[in-house]
């Protein structure tokens, strides 16, 4: 029988989390860029995922969970092929934009946060995009949706498949 | 180091120029207020409760934060200085329980006592509050977040005192909260135990799980023999839960307090330290001369030894095999003092008192019942011991000092000294030197291993031997600074000895709390202190080694027959397991 240990046998991922280590350095100072690195290629940050990091790193696990759940740009759930991103910014929220959140929890079935069962849709709130004068805004896997009504959310979702 | 002049409340001081104005003003007479801030420990300026208003700065300034610079002018109780601090208080008050009077902590909690001082008599703020469930996984730690005001000094201690990093802070803004990495219980990780983020504490947000009530429950049980004993550093520290200075030792009194709340025999830990003494010893100049795993680890303090199955698992094999004095009290308990009193082992029930949270979690460790039971059946912390004997009504301060119970109740000095960090190495180098040597050690005193230095060395040359390499270190970090620099090749001892906690065990987790405005005005570090009350114990003592310690010669004629014996090797032995450091599994890194 050969033998089980070694890369040979090592999940896929954990073989690209050590290439974006070796290649951004296992300092400290660059836990968020590899954490932002890594999600980039698998989606999100599970906990195994998560303390392999902190191990290569020699930093607590505690840390590393306290960064990832720090910044919204990270998410500890897989996401859905489209990520709808939904300003609650002050400039967008006093336009309505927590009505617009409302209809898509109703229409997607989902609370802000989870994403469909199929993994079609990932519903998530953001704090402004910048682009206050289109108020209220959100954006869907970088395409930005503006001065929207709860009218407009159908349409919208019916442009990702 | 080079003063400065600053200028506090209108009257100007000289102070170093690396002082904060905390500091400063300290210096001055001044207590400005602080809550997050913990000397040596946490100093993040994070809850605004230290502000004070400096002649041209922007706006208030944390003072445990700002460096003092020449000149600096410095109001510590203006109008806005006061509003601004009683606000910050206000708004803490806003998001917290406010159930003083069922807390642990009522009469000796920093923000009550805040509150109290800023003169709040009334909560001006209300609104969302957060609620948790209280994390009952640990058998040691109980965290209520619910408490918690996000001080951060527990995340402090965990990571830098400890570098057990099992405390962190979880998300940002209202949803903040201190623990374990994905919500994990304190159980559930590779925390030790070592209640260290107890003591830091300002709050009731993290306390000993209680024994107590098990305790007095089996003291009402007429069918019960209940027996007690106490660790060295419970002498060391009662006091001070009484209001005596710290570093006052109390052994008379807490004899006689136990034997006033009803413990049949009042017996003492020191007795089977000196035995650990015998144990380790033996299984140094066994290894030494078999060849056998060195550098020998000291395994007393079960915080350092949940932190070696988690961290260091590679050094399990150097733990010495010996139970700790509490185990082998335990086992002896329940096996020798049975026998020799023709008491039914069933009906003892075994108290420990100990310094120490994690000893809740030994106790329950499935190797210790060796005695065919549990061979400790609750333990109590100083703390604990101290809630039970004001619970009881007792007058401690004009108790008669007593003595313990024969049989296991005699002691050295050198079992006293295992309280202090180095105080195991001490009491092993008295009797080795003398076992090995044949000679009469002449000063007993090995300063080169006492005191608050994070690791200490020592090189003793021991005649008709050569020279023993020693090391000792105590708190986990400077514990895992030494296993590193040992991994690297450096380093070459035979003995070694750790603790998990600052100073050793009497800076246990189950110690009396000294709150973060007391350390700023000790003139040493609490620990040192206590050490003081250890040290004085030993010298006062006419045995000082354990080997002379007259019960501990009679239970190996009458019982045990001889260290590493057979007897011994059942009843005062035990094995390590590896346990992982994660509470997920991950693969392995890649080779180096």
């Amino acid at each position: 029988m050969s033998c089980q240990c070694g890369s040979a046998s090592k999940d896929e991922r954990f073989v690209k989390i050590d290439q974006i280590l070796d290649q951004n350095g296992r300092d400290e100072s660059f836990l968020i860029q590899n954490l932002e690195q890594i999600q980039h290629i698998l989606g999100y940050l599970p906990e195994d995922v998560q303390a392999y990091l902190a191990e290569a790193m020699g930093i607590p696990l505690s840390k590393v969970y306290g960064v990832v759940t720090f910044y919204s740009l990270f998410t500890t759930e897989p996401i859905g092929k489209h990520k709808i991103s939904i300003c609650l910014g002050t400039a967008c929220y006093v336009k309505g934009a927590g009505e617009i959140l409302a209809e898509f929890e109703k229409q997607l079935k989902i609370k802000v946060g989870e994403t469909t069962p199929d993994g079609r849709f990932t519903l998530t709130a953001c704090r402004c995009l910048g682009a206050c004068g289109l108020a209220p805004v959100l954006n869907v896997n970088g395409k930005v949706f503006g001065r929207l009504t709860t009218d407009d959310i159908a349409g919208i979702l019916a442009q990702f498949e | 180091m080079e003063m400065v002049t600053v200028t506090i409340d209108g009257v100007e001081t000289q102070v170093p120029s690396d002082y904060t104005v905390l500091k400063a003003a300290q210096k001055a007479g001044v207590h400005i207020p602080t809550l997050c801030y913990l000397k040596d420990i946490n100093q993040i300026g994070a809850c605004r409760v230290c502000l004070v208003e400096i002649d041209r700065a922007r706006g208030l300034q944390a003072s445990c934060v700002y460096p003092v610079s020449e000149g600096l002018k410095i109001h510590t109780h203006t109008p806005a200085v006061l509003e601004a601090r009683k606000a910050v208080v206000e708004l803490l008050l806003s998001n917290h329980p406010q159930d003083c009077l069922t807390c642990i902590r009522n009469t000796t909690c920093e923000l009550q006592a805040l509150a109290q001082q800023m003169g709040i008599d009334h909560v001006r703020f209300t609104g969302e509050r957060k609620e948790y469930p209280i994390d009952f996984s640990s058998p040691s730690v109980q965290r209520d977040a619910s408490k918690c005001i996000l001080c951060r000094r527990c995340v402090a201690v965990c990571n830098q005192v400890q570098n057990v990093g099992v405390l962190g802070l979880i998300n940002r803004g209202f949803e903040s909260i201190v623990g374990p990495a994905f919500h994990r219980g304190l159980g559930e990780v590779n925390c030790t135990n070592c209640g260290q983020c107890i003591n830091v504490c300002p709050v009731g947000a993290l306390k000993e799980v209680d024994h107590t009530e098990r305790v007095w429950k089996a003291l009402a049980d007429p069918s019960k023999h209940v027996i007690v004993q106490t660790a060295p550093s419970i002498r060391a520290g009662l006091g001070e839960e009484f209001g005596l200075p710290i570093g006052t030792p109390v052994t008379g009194k807490m004899v006689a307090a136990l034997r006033r709340l009803g413990f049949a025999k009042v017996f003492d830990t020191d007795f089977t330290a000196d035995l650990t003494i015998m144990e380790e010893g033996n299984e140094l100049l066994h290894r030494i001369g078999t060849g056998g795993k060195l550098p020998l680890i000291t395994s007393c303090s079960p915080g350092w030894v949940k932190f070696c199955e988690h961290n260091y698992p590679d050094f399990i094999e150097n733990l010495s095999s010996a139970k700790s004095p509490q185990a082998m009290f335990g086992a002896l308990a329940k096996t020798y003092y049975a026998e020799n009193n023709n008491i039914d082992p069933a009906t003892i029930y075994s108290v420990s008192a100990m310094p120490c949270t994690a000893k809740k979690f030994e106790c329950a460790r499935p190797e210790m019942e060796a005695s065919g039971y549990p061979d400790v059946d609750a333990v109590i912390t100083t703390r604990e011991l101290a809630r039970m004997i004001k619970k009881a009504g007792i007058d401690f301060l004009n108790l008669p000092d007593e003595d313990f119970d024969k049989s296991m109740g005699a002691s050295t000095g050198a079992g006293v000294i295992f309280g202090a960090t180095g105080g195991v190495m001490e009491a092993a180098l008295r009797t080795v030197y003398e076992v090995i040597s044949g000679e009469t050690l002449q000063n007993v005193e090995f300063n080169a291993v006492r005191g608050m230095e994070g690791i200490k060395e020592a090189a003793v040359n021991i005649p008709g031997f050569g020279e023993v390499r020693v090391a000792v270190a105590h708190g986990l970090q400077n514990a895992a600074d030494l296993l590193d620099r040992i991994r690297s090749g450096e380093g070459d001892y035979h003995f070694i000895e750790i603790m998990a906690c600052p100073g050793g065990c009497v800076g246990g987790g189950g110690q009396p709390i000294v709150s973060g405005p007391m350390r700023l005005t000790l003139p040493e570090d609490y620990q040192a202190l206590r050490h003081k009350a250890i040290y004085t114990v030993d010298r006062d003592k006419t045995l000082r080694k354990s080997h002379e310690n007259p019960e501990v010669i009679e239970i190996y004629e009458k019982y045990l027959g001889k260290p590493l014996g057979e007897k011994s090797h059942h009843l005062l032995h035990t094995k390590y397991t590896k346990r992982p450091k994660y509470s997920v599994e991950i693969p392995d890194q890649p080779e180096k």
